[in-house]
C-alpha cells in the first residue's frame, strides 16, 4: 500500500515537473503584460533538441543548455511578433505552436530518415540523482525519492528563484509594473519593451527546459505528440495559481495528480474506468479548474495588449 | 540670470497633424507659469517633449542656459523636470511607497531595499507637507491622495521642475485651493511649476504668467495681473467667445424620471451609488454635478440597463424600468449619449452608416425579419449626415477616420433622430472643440424647448451653469443638494461637491456677491 | 458613393497583398528547407503543382482535400468575427463525425434522399453543440475559449475513440469481430462521388460535399453583411461596449457564434464521412483539419468568399504534398510553409494599419512615434 502511494506521490511530481517549468515561465510574461500560447510549441522545440544534442554531446547538461537556447530562440519570434509588430498574441502563439511542430517532424525526417520518433538515447536524466542517493536508503520514503529524477529538483529549486525575483527585486517590482499599467512604467523612465523581452526570453528558456525534462528526463526520446496539450495545462495551472509562482506550484502538483492516477488506474483497483476517461481526466480537470478559478483569478491587467508608446 | 526652461521653435509633426508649429516658451525660477489652450491646443504635447516622451521635430531646448537633448524620461528626469500626467500613472495593485520609488527603485544588494524606500517617502512626505501612506494601497485611497503620491513621485526623483497636467479636472474647488496652497510651498523652496490647463478661472487664482497656445502656435505670454479670464478666453479661441447659452425659462411639464434610493456597486463589488434619488420632467434640463467619481457613471449605467442595480425603483412614464435591458430602455424611448464615445457610443471599425443604427438596427425600415435593408440605412445616415453637419466624406468611411468632434456630432444625432422621450448626455462636450460644443448645447436646449427630458451629467461647471433648469449635485454616491439654475453660484455647488452643507449666515452671502464678480 | 469596378478590384488588391506576399515569402523560405535536405526547390514546387492541378483527377483529389477546408477555415473566420478564437475546430470536427456515423446506424432504414440530410445535420448539430460549451462558459462566466477549446479537442478525441470501440464498434451493433473502427455507413448514407457523376473527374474521390461546402461560404457570407444577427454578431466582435450599448446582447451572440461556428466544423467532419471514409478510425491524434483551418481562416482575412480562395490554396499544398514526398522531399515541408504563413499573416496585422511602422522600425529602439488623430 505504502508503496503504491510513494509511486503515485513520485509519479506527481514527475508529471508536474514539466508543467511547473513551463507555467512559471507563463507566469513570467503574462505577469508582463505577454499572452503566451506558444509554450506548447516552445516545450516541442525543447523536447526535440535535448535529444538531438544527446546523440551527439552524451553530456544530459549541454542537452538542456541547448534545448532552453533554442526555447529562447522560438519565443524571441512571440517576442518580436507580439512587442514590435503589436500582432495579436493568441494568433502569434497558435502560429508558432504549429511551426514547431512541422519544423520537428521535419527535422525527424531529415535527420533521423522517419517519421513519429528518434531513437532512443542512454543515459539520459530519468533517474534519481547520484549525489543524492542516499535519499533513497531511508525507510519508507526512500521509494518515493528514488523515483525523482534531478529535474524534479530543479523546478522546486526554478519557483523558489522565481517568487523571489518576482517580489523580492527591484526587476520584478518594474515587470508587475509594465503588465499592470505599462504606460505609467515608461513615464518613469523603464523600458517597457525590454522587460518585456526578457520575460519572454525566460519563458522561452523555462519552456525549453520543461521540454527536455519530458524527454531526456523521462523517456529518452522524442515523440511526435508527446507535448499533448501540456502547454496549454501550464497556462490554465497559471491562471488557478493566480498568476503566482506558488500558486502555479500547486496547481501544477494538482494535474500532475491527475496524471498520476490515469496511469496507476489498475494498481489502484480503478482500471474498470475505461482508458479513454482516464486519459480525459486532465483536460477535463483543466476545464473544470478554469470554471472555478473564474471570479476570484484577476490577471495582470495589461495582459494580451500590446504597448504603443505613442497611443495612451 | 538665464531661464530655467527655454524652449526655442520647437515643432512636433506628426503624419497627420502638426501639434506643435514653432512654440516658444520659457520657464523663470519660481514661477507658476500656465500653459493654457484648449483640448487638442498642443500643450501636453509640448511638455511631453520637456519630458522626453516625445523628441521634437526640430527646435531646441535649454536647462539653465544649457543646451540639451531628452531622448527619454530618464534623461529628463536627470536634468531634474517632473511630470504629473492628467490621467494618473500609479500601479493600482501596488503600494504608494512602491509607486513612488518604481524605476528609482532603492537596492540592498539585489534586494529590493523596502524599508529604505518606506522611509524615504515618509521623509519626504514630510519635507513638503504632502501627507500619504506609504504602506496604503493605491486602489484604496482617495484621489486626492492619489495626486499627492503622483508629485511626491516627481519630487523624489529630485524634481526642480514640476509639470503639471490638468491635476484639477478631478478636485472639488476646495480641493483646487489645497493644491494651490501645495503649488505655493513647492515655490517657495525654489521649484518651478508649469501648470497646463484649459480651466479659466483657475489661472487667474493659479498663475503667476500665462502662456497661451492655439491650433500648435504661440498666441501670447502675459502677466496675470494684466489679464482678465475674458481676455485669455478670447486668446484661447481666436474669438469673441459666448460663454453663455441662449435660454429662455420655460415651464417644465410632467414628471418623467423618477429614480428613488438607488443603490448599486462598482466593478469592485464596493457600493458607488448609496440611495440615490431625484426626477426629471418633461421640458426641463436636469444636471447632475459632481466630482468624478462620486457615482455619476454608475448612475447613468443602470439607467440605461448597462449595470445591474442593488436596490431602489426606477420609473419612467409611469413604467417600471428597474433593471430593464438595454434593448427596452431603447424601446421605452430613453436615447443617451455616453460618456465615452469611442467606447460605448460607437463601433470604430464600422461604418458611418452602420453605426448611425445603432440600437435602432432592428426596426424597420432598417431590417425585416432579421435581413437589415441597407439602401434605407445608407439613405438615413446620409441624413444624419447633412442634419447635424458631420464633416466626412461620405457614409461609407469607418467611424475611425472621423475626428473627435464629429464623431461626437454623429453620435448626437443618432440618439436626437430617434426622438426619445428623454435623452440621458454624458459629458457630451468632453474633448470636443468649441465649435461642436456649441453646436450640442444648442441641440441640448433645442430638446429641452420641444418638450423633452434632459439629464445632463457633466463635470464642467461651466456647462452645467450655462445649460441647467435644476441642478443636483451628487455626492458620494447620493444626490445632496438641488439648486435651481438660475440662482446656482459656483460656491454653493462647490461645498456641495465636496460634501459640505449649505446653512448660509448672512455674512456668507455678503461675501458671495464679492466672489463672484 | 458607388464604388466603380476598377476601385473595387484596387481594394481586392489592398486587402489581399499582404497574405499573398506572406505566401509568397514563406516559399521562399520554404526553399531553404528544402535545399537543406539537398533538393532542388523547382523541382518540388513543380511536384507539389502537377501533383495536385495537373490532370482532372488531380484537380478532383485537390478539390477533395479542400472541401473540410473550406468548412473549418469558415468556422474559423466566423468566430473570430464576433472576437472568438476558437481552436476547438477540430474536437467540434471529430464530434460531428461521431454524430454523423451514429445518425447513419440509428436512421440506417430511411432512404438516401432524407438520410443523407439528416446524418449531416446530425454532424453539425454536434459540432454545434461541442463549440456551444465553450460558448456559454464564455458568455456566462467570462471564461476564456482558447484554453477550454484546445482542452475540448483532447477530450472530444479519446470520448470518439471510446466510442469507436464501444457502442459504435461493429462488434457491439453487427455481432462483428472487433474492429479498430466504427460501423460502416450502408450506401444511403453516402454522398455521391463525384467521377460517377461527372466521369471526367477520374479516379478521384471528390464527392459532392464540395458543393455543401462552397452553398456553406456564401451561406455565411449573406449571414454576416445581410442580416440583423451577422451586423450584431460582427459589432460585438469589434466593440463589445458599444453592442451592450445598443442593446445587443453580447451573451446571447456569443453562444450563437460558437455555435454556428461549432456547426461548421462538423458539418467538416460530417462531410468527410457521408463522402470518403463512410466510417470513423480509432486514432492516436485528430486529423488536423481545424488547425489548417486557422491558417485558412486567416490567410482569407476571415471573409467567407476570402476563406474559399484559402482553403483551396491549403488544398493544393496538402494534396501536392504526396507529389513531393515521392519525389524525395519530406513532406513536412509543407507543414512548416503552412506555420511560416501564419507567422507572417499574424505580423502583418500591424502593418495593414500603420503603413510608416515599416520605416520606423528599421530605426533601433522602441520609441516608434505613430500618427495621433
Amino acid at each position: 500500500m505504502m508503496i503504491i502511494i510513494m509511486a503515485i506521490l513520485a509519479s506527481t511530481l514527475r508529471l508536474a515537473t514539466p508543467l511547473i517549468f513551463a507555467s512559471i515561465g507563463g507566469v513570467f510574461t503574462e505577469r508582463s503584460g505577454v499572452v503566451n500560447i506558444a509554450l506548447e510549441g516552445i516545450m516541442i522545440m525543447g523536447a526535440f533538441f535535448a535529444i538531438l544534442t544527446f546523440r551527439y554531446v552524451p553530456n544530459p547538461w549541454v542537452a538542456i543548455l541547448v534545448a532552453m537556447t533554442m526555447g529562447m530562440m522560438t519565443s524571441l519570434i512571440l517576442g518580436v511578433l507580439a512587442i514590435h509588430l503589436r500582432a495579436n498574441q493568441v494568433v502569434a502563439g497558435v502560429a508558432i505552436n504549429l511551426l514547431a511542430g512541422s519544423l520537428a517532424a521535419y527535422l525527424l525526417e531529415v535527420i533521423y530518415g522517419r517519421s513519429g520518433q528518434t531513437d532512443p538515447i542512454r543515459g539520459g536524466l530519468s533517474r534519481s540523482p547520484e549525489a543524492l542517493q542516499f535519499l533513497n536508503d531511508i525507510p519508507v520514503l526512500g521509494s518515493f525519492f528514488s523515483g525523482l529524477n534531478p529535474f524534479v529538483y530543479l523546478a522546486f529549486i526554478v519557483v523558489g528563484i522565481a517568487y523571489f525575483v518576482l517580489f523580492k527585486t527591484p526587476f520584478g517590482l518594474r515587470v508587475r509594473a509594465v503588465g499592470e499599467h505599462p504606460k505609467a512604467a515608461d513615464t518613469v523612465g523603464i523600458n517597457v519593451y525590454k522587460i518585456r523581452y526578457i520575460c519572454v526570453l525566460i519563458s522561452g528558456a523555462l519552456a525549453g527546459l520543461a521540454g527536455a525534462s519530458l524527454s531526456i528526463g523521462a523517456v529518452n526520446m522524442f515523440r511526435e505528440g508527446m507535448t499533448s496539450g501540456k502547454g496549454f495545462i501550464a497556462l490554465a495551472a497559471m491562471i488557478f495559481g493566480k498568476w503566482h509562482p506558488i500558486g502555479a506550484l500547486l496547481a501544477c502538483l494538482f494535474f500532475g495528480f491527475a496524471e498520476a492516477i490515469e496511469i496507476q488506474a489498475s494498481t489502484l483497483g480503478i482500471g474498470w474506468i475505461p482508458s479513454e476517461f482516464l486519459r480525459m481526466l486532465p483536460y477535463v480537470a483543466t476545464i473544470l479548474v478554469l470554471v472555478g478559478a473564474v471570479g476570484k483569478a484577476v490577471a495582470p491587467k495589461a495582459s494580451g495588449q500590446p504597448y504603443d508608446k505613442a497611443h495612451h | 540670470m538665464p531661464h530655467v526652461v527655454e524652449m526655442k521653435k520647437i515643432t512636433k509633426k506628426f503624419p497627420n497633424v502638426i501639434a506643435n508649429d514653432e512654440v516658444d516658451f520659457t520657464l523663470e525660477q519660481g514661477e507658476i507659469h500656465v500653459l493654457l489652450g484648449e483640448n487638442g491646443a498642443g500643450k501636453t504635447t509640448l511638455m511631453n517633449q520637456l519630458y522626453g516622451l516625445y523628441t521634437p521635430t526640430s527646435g531646441e531646448i535649454y536647462i539653465h542656459g544649457k543646451k540639451v537633448d531628452i531622448k527619454d524620461p530618464n534623461v529628463a528626469i536627470g536634468y531634474g523636470i517632473g511630470m504629473v500626467h492628467q490621467h494618473f500613472m500609479l500601479v493600482e495593485p501596488f503600494t504608494v511607497a512602491e509607486n513612488i520609488i518604481l524605476g528609482s527603485e532603492p537596492k540592498k544588494g539585489i534586494r529590493l531595499d523596502i524599508e529604505k524606500a518606506r522611509a524615504d517617502v515618509r521623509e519626504i512626505s514630510n519635507l513638503y507637507g504632502l501627507q500619504v501612506d506609504p504602506d496604503a494601497v493605491i486602489h484604496d485611497i482617495t484621489v486626492g491622495m492619489q495626486q499627492r503620491v503622483e508629485i511626491l513621485k516627481a519630487l523624489y526623483r529630485g524634481a526642480e521642475i514640476l509639470i503639471l497636467d490638468e491635476p484639477t479636472a478631478v478636485l472639488t474647488p476646495q480641493e483646487i485651493e489645497e493644491l494651490g496652497i501645495i503649488m505655493h510651498r513647492l515655490t517657495d523652496q525654489g521649484k518651478s511649476i508649469i501648470l497646463i490647463t484649459h480651466k479659466l478661472k483657475e489661472v487667474m487664482a493659479l498663475s503667476d504668467r500665462v502662456t497661451v497656445i492655439r491650433r500648435g502656435k504661440n498666441v501670447e505670454t502675459l502677466v496675470n495681473e494684466n489679464t482678465s479670464v475674458d481676455q485669455l478666453a478670447e486668446l484661447m479661441v481666436g474669438r469673441k467667445v459666448n460663454l453663455e447659452v441662449d435660454k429662455m425659462p420655460r415651464e417644465p411639464g410632467e414628471v418623467l424620471l423618477e429614480v428613488e434610493n438607488l443603490k448599486c456597486h462598482n466593478n469592485r463589488k464596493v457600493p458607488v451609488l448609496k440611495g440615490c434619488s431625484f426626477n426629471v420632467r418633461a421640458g426641463e434640463i436636469l444636471a447632475i454635478a459632481g466630482v468624478d467619481g462620486n457615482g455619476q457613471t454608475e448612475l447613468v449605467e443602470v439607467l440605461t440597463g448597462l449595470r445591474k442595480p442593488e436596490s431602489g425603483s426606477i420609473r419612467f412614464a409611469g413604467k417600471d424600468i428597474y433593471k430593464a435591458h438595454t434593448k427596452d430602455i431603447i424601446e421605452e424611448g430613453i436615447s443617451h449619449i455616453p460618456e465615452d464615445r469611442q467606447k460605448r457610443g460607437l463601433v470604430m471599425s464600422h461604418t458611418l452608416a452602420e453605426n448611425s443604427i445603432l440600437g435602432s438596427h432592428r426596426k424597420e425600415p432598417f431590417s425585416k425579419n432579421g435581413i437589415m435593408n441597407y439602401p434605407k440605412i445608407h439613405e438615413y445616415s446620409r441624413g444624419l449626415i447633412a442634419e447635424f453637419d458631420v464633416r466626412t466624406p461620405s457614409e461609407n468611411v469607418a467611424a475611425s477616420a472621423l475626428s473627435g468632434g464629429n464623431q461626437q456630432k454623429l453620435i448626437v444625432a443618432r440618439e436626437l433622430m430617434r426622438d426619445p422621450m428623454m435623452l440621458i448626455a454624458s459629458q457630451p462636450t468632453r474633448g470636443v472643440d468649441v465649435g461642436a460644443i456649441e453646436f450640442i448645447h444648442k441641440r441640448l436646449v433645442e430638446q429641452r424647448d420641444h418638450g423633452k427630458a434632459v439629464l445632463l451629467v457633466s463635470l464642467e461647471l461651466d456647462e452645467v451653469m450655462a445649460l441647467a433648469d435644476r441642478i443636483a449635485v451628487i455626492y458620494d454616491g447620493a444626490i445632496v443638494g438641488l439648486v435651481e439654475g438660475s440662482q446656482a453660484t459656483e460656491r454653493e455647488l462647490g461645498i456641495l461637491m465636496a460634501g459640505g452643507s449649505l446653512n448660509k449666515t448672512a455674512e456668507d452671502k455678503e461675501g458671495e456677491h464679492g466672489k463672484n464678480n | 458613393m458607388e464604388k466603380t469596378t476598377e476601385s473595387r478590384w484596387a481594394q481586392l488588391w489592398d486587402n489581399f497583398k499582404f497574405p499573398l506576399l506572406s505566401i509568397f515569402l514563406a516559399f521562399l523560405i520554404g526553399s531553404i528547407f528544402i535545399i537543406l535536405t539537398g533538393n532542388n526547390p523547382f523541382v518540388a514546387y513543380y511536384a507539389l503543382i502537377s501533383g495536385s492541378m495537373f490532370g482532372m483527377s488531380r484537380i478532383g483529389e485537390t478539390l477533395l482535400k479542400t472541401t473540410p477546408l473550406i468548412f473549418t477555415g469558415l468556422s474559423i473566420a466566423f468566430a473570430f468575427r464576433c472576437g472568438l478564437f476558437n481552436i476547438g475546430a477540430e474536437g467540434q470536427f471529430v464530434i460531428g463525425t461521431l454524430f454523423t456515423v451514429t445518425a447513419g446506424y440509428i436512421f440506417r432504414d430511411l432512404p438516401a434522399p432524407v438520410l443523407i440530410p439528416v446524418i449531416l445535420i446530425a454532424g453539425a448539430l454536434g459540432g454545434g453543440l461541442w463549440a456551444a460549451i465553450p460558448g456559454v462558459l464564455k458568455a456566462k462566466l467570462g471564461v476564456h475559449e482558447v484554453i477550454v477549446t484546445i482542452m475540448l479537442n483532447y477530450t472530444a478525441l479519446f470520448l470518439t475513440n471510446f466510442f469507436i470501440r464501444t457502442s459504435l464498434n461493429p462488434s457491439t451493433l453487427q455481432g462483428d469481430v472487433q474492429k479498430a473502427h466504427s460501423v460502416i455507413l450502408g450506401e444511403n448514407a453516402r454522398l455521391s462521388n463525384m467521377s460517377d457523376l461527372m466521369p471526367i473527374f477520374g479516379n478521384s474521390s471528390l464527392h459532392t460535399g464540395i458543393f455543401i461546402a462552397i452553398a456553406a461560404a456564401f451561406v455565411m457570407w449573406f449571414l454576416l453583411y445581410k442580416t440583423t444577427m451577422g451586423y450584431e454578431i460582427r459589432s460585438v466582435g469589434s466593440n463589445p461596449f458599444a453592442s451592450e450599448y445598443g442593446g445587443i446582447s453580447i451573451s446571447k451572440n456569443i453562444i450563437k457564434a460558437m455555435f454556428i461556428s461549432g456547426m461548421l466544423s462538423g458539418l467538416a467532419g460530417a462531410t468527410l464521412v457521408s463522402g470518403l471514409t463512410f466510417k470513423i478510425d480509432q486514432a492516436p491524434a485528430s486529423a488536423g483539419y481545424g488547425f489548417t483551418g486557422i491558417a485558412v481562416a486567416l490567410v482569407g482575412k476571415n471573409h467567407p468568399l476570402g476563406v474559399l480562395a484559402s482553403a483551396l490554396l491549403f488544398g493544393i499544398l496538402a494534396n501536392g504534398e504526396r507529389k513531393m514526398q515521392i519525389a524525395g522531399i519530406p513532406k513536412e515541408v509543407v507543414g512548416i510553409i503552412q506555420g511560416i504563413i501564419i507567422i507572417f499573416i499574424a505580423g502583418e496585422a500591424i502593418l495593414q494599419y500603420f503603413p510608416d511602422l515599416k520605416k520606423k522600425f528599421r530605426r533601433k529602439g522602441p520609441k516608434t512615434e505613430v500618427a495621433e488623430k
